[in-house]
């Protein structure tokens, strides 16, 4: 069943203005549960604005959204019930810390759902294995914590609240290449221990091409597409024409079938780029052999 | 060339908490760098490198050793208005540096700080905004603009000063795509054209590939340094490092696992390229419409 599922749905910014603006257009959007997704789109595409209204925070100026299969703004008292099921990682969330301890920021979004203490208690420990925050850390000040640290308690305040959704705005940004590794294997590692559905923002679609098993582009405020990444990266010369960057092995592979090799130009990361042209040693070596004899 | 900036064994610690350890950034850390040179530093989170580039304006000064601009000593107080007119910083937010509510005007905050007269005033706003490419904005208001365009008025602010070296710290973390390159680009043009200083720190390789040079530091000690070439050939060494390289020298340095014979060196796509179909043809594996062959592939055969 799609967990997400968006009817014909739009947001216009300052109407009325001189400034309006259409942020999103008729997106008809459906999202299966489980699935790993990473969106994509470059700024002013629509795709902040997007993941604001699948937890409620904007309200669309026409169209639906449904989380679960419910109609989210048909009920009011509804709403803070459904905003739970969908957790929402702003850019730079560890500016948004604000507890005396790491474990009391953690405990702060299970609390809030009114939950027992031992649940609140299991939560949070079981959030904050998840992005590697230590049993020593608990106790610490989050303003003694590194950066790189700041940003996995933020991450596991959301964590704990196990929401069914899970949408996380550039969680790498300003990382390391280390960093930026670790934490998208933490979220990997529990979006198939939790099997629910998670969806990740990126501007780096080397990122994209190493987690995500859809990809979802936003160009113009319209849906551009919404498929497998093996598809989407099928069309990788429109893409970095939307401004976005195609990863360089991508366009490498892309130039030589150009030329002529035969190679396949949707290959998008290292190792199938490498296990491609050994394969093709080998079938050669073979081909030689035969003709050899 | 001369050496514009000269640091001598510099050692940098900060206290944590009143009375316990102080923890060491870096110590006894030699670094030149010459005029007009495009400098990339690299490392991962935590290994010293903004808190050296805060050092190059004498915004922190060392706790030992001596840092030279130009020349200057970095702990000289009297020197200071000198040394900070002659090197601009560049954070990573651009929202956090623009103080003014017009473009221009906040391109000529520090021109009006340090008593240019208005007609100067007027002709160095104007070409600053021309060099980074949003003259056509001037009048608008910073907020409305993208984060690329943000970064280059706070760029613009910067080379209106007329300084001799501009350090940018992470300056295009916040940006997407299009904004990266377009700051770049900028970044690029000031060193090329104007032979103005770059020290560039970034945690983008395919950024410190465009430079001139770079400077990798871990745990506080600069463990390469050298040209983007020789230092993307160093890939086990850089991911030991939690650093990463270019996606072209990875290819390659994936085949030279394999026992292929090809160069070590290889960063750009040309090369890479050239490098896959040399392999290619040792391999007699021929591209299916000869006529189509690129330039790439004649010049290779040597």
């Amino acid at each position: 069943m799609a967990v997400i599922r968006t009817e014909h749905l739009s947001h216009v910014y300052s109407e009325g203005t001189p400034f309006v603006k259409m942020a999103i257009q008729d997106v008809n959007l459906s999202i299966e549960e489980g699935e790993m997704v990473g969106v994509i789109g470059h700024t002013g595409s629509g795709k902040s604005t997007l993941i604001q209204h699948l937890n409620g925070l904007l309200k669309p100026t026409s169209g639906k959204i449904y989380i679960d299969g419910e109609d989210m703004w048909a009920d009011k008292a509804k709403l803070r019930e459904i905003r739970f099921k969908v957790g929402l990682v702003f850019q730079y969330p560890e500016y948004q810390l604000f507890e005396e301890t790491v474990y009391r920021d953690i405990a702060f979004g299970p609390k809030n759902m009114g939950l027992s203490e031992e649940e609140v208690d299991k939560r949070v420990r079981q959030a904050a294995a998840f992005v590697n925050v230590t049993e020593e850390m608990m106790n610490k000040s989050p303003f003694e914590l590194s950066g790189g640290q700041k940003r996995r308690v933020a991450i596991a305040g959301v964590l704990a609240m196990n929401p069914k959704v899970l949408i996380l705005d550039e969680p790498t940004a300003g990382l390391d290449p280390k960093g930026r590794d670790r934490i998208l294997g933490q979220i990997q590692e529990y979006q198939q221990d939790q099997k629910n559905t998670v969806l990740i923002v990126s501007h780096s679609m080397e990122d994209v091409a190493k987690f995500a098993k859809k990809v979802l582009v936003m160009n113009q405020s319209k849906v551009f597409m919404y498929d497998d990444t093996e598809k989407v990266f099928e069309h990788a010369s429109e893409i970095e024409q939307m401004g976005l960057a195609v990863p360089q092995v991508t366009k490498i592979f892309m130039r030589l079938a150009d030329m002529g090799y035969p190679v396949d130009p949707h290959t998008y990361t290292i190792q199938a780029a490498k296990q491609q042209v050994l394969r093709l040693f080998e079938e050669q070596e073979a081909k030689q052999k035969k003709g050899g004899m | 060339m001369n050496d514009f900036i000269k640091a001598q064994g510099i050692s940098f610690s900060y206290h944590v908490e009143e009375g316990q350890q102080p923890v060491s950034v870096f110590e006894d850390l030699d670094v030149t760098i010459h005029e007009g040179e495009l400098t990339a530093v690299l490392g991962h989170n935590g290994s010293g490198k903004s808190t050296f580039a805060k050092h190059l304006n004498a915004i922190l000064l060392p706790s030992g050793g001596k840092v030279y601009i130009d020349g200057m000593d970095t702990a000289d107080e009297e020197k200071l208005y000198d040394i900070r007119q002659k090197v601009g910083m560049v954070f990573q937010n651009p929202d956090n540096q623009i103080v003014a509510t017009v473009v221009e005007e906040d391109v000529a905050f520090g021109l009006e700080n340090i008593g240019v007269p208005p007609k100067e005033m007027r002709e160095r706003v104007d070409r600053a905004l021309m060099d980074v490419g949003i003259y056509e904005y001037k009048k608008h208001a910073p907020h409305r603009l993208s984060g690329g365009q943000k970064q280059r008025v706070a760029i613009a602010g910067i080379i209106a000063m007329r300084p001799k070296c501009i350090v940018l710290d992470e300056p295009t973390a916040m940006l997407d795509p299009r904004g990266r390159r377009e700051v770049m680009e900028t970044i690029q043009k000031l060193n090329r054209e104007y032979g103005i200083t770059i020290v560039l720190i970034t945690h983008y390789m395919d950024e410190a590939a465009l430079c001139d040079r770079i400077i990798v530091m871990d745990s506080g000690k600069i463990i390469l340094d050298d040209t983007p070439k020789k230092v993307f050939s160093n890939v086990r060494e850089l991911k030991t490092v939690g650093l990463d390289v270019p996606q072209t020298s990875e290819l390659i340095y994936e085949f030279l696992k394999e026992g292929y014979n090809l160069p070590k060196d290889v960063l750009t796509e040309d090369e890479c390229i050239k490098a896959i179909t040399t392999l290619f043809r040792r391999k007699g594996i021929k591209p299916a419409k000869p006529e189509q062959q690129t330039e790439d592939c004649s010049q290779e055969i040597v």
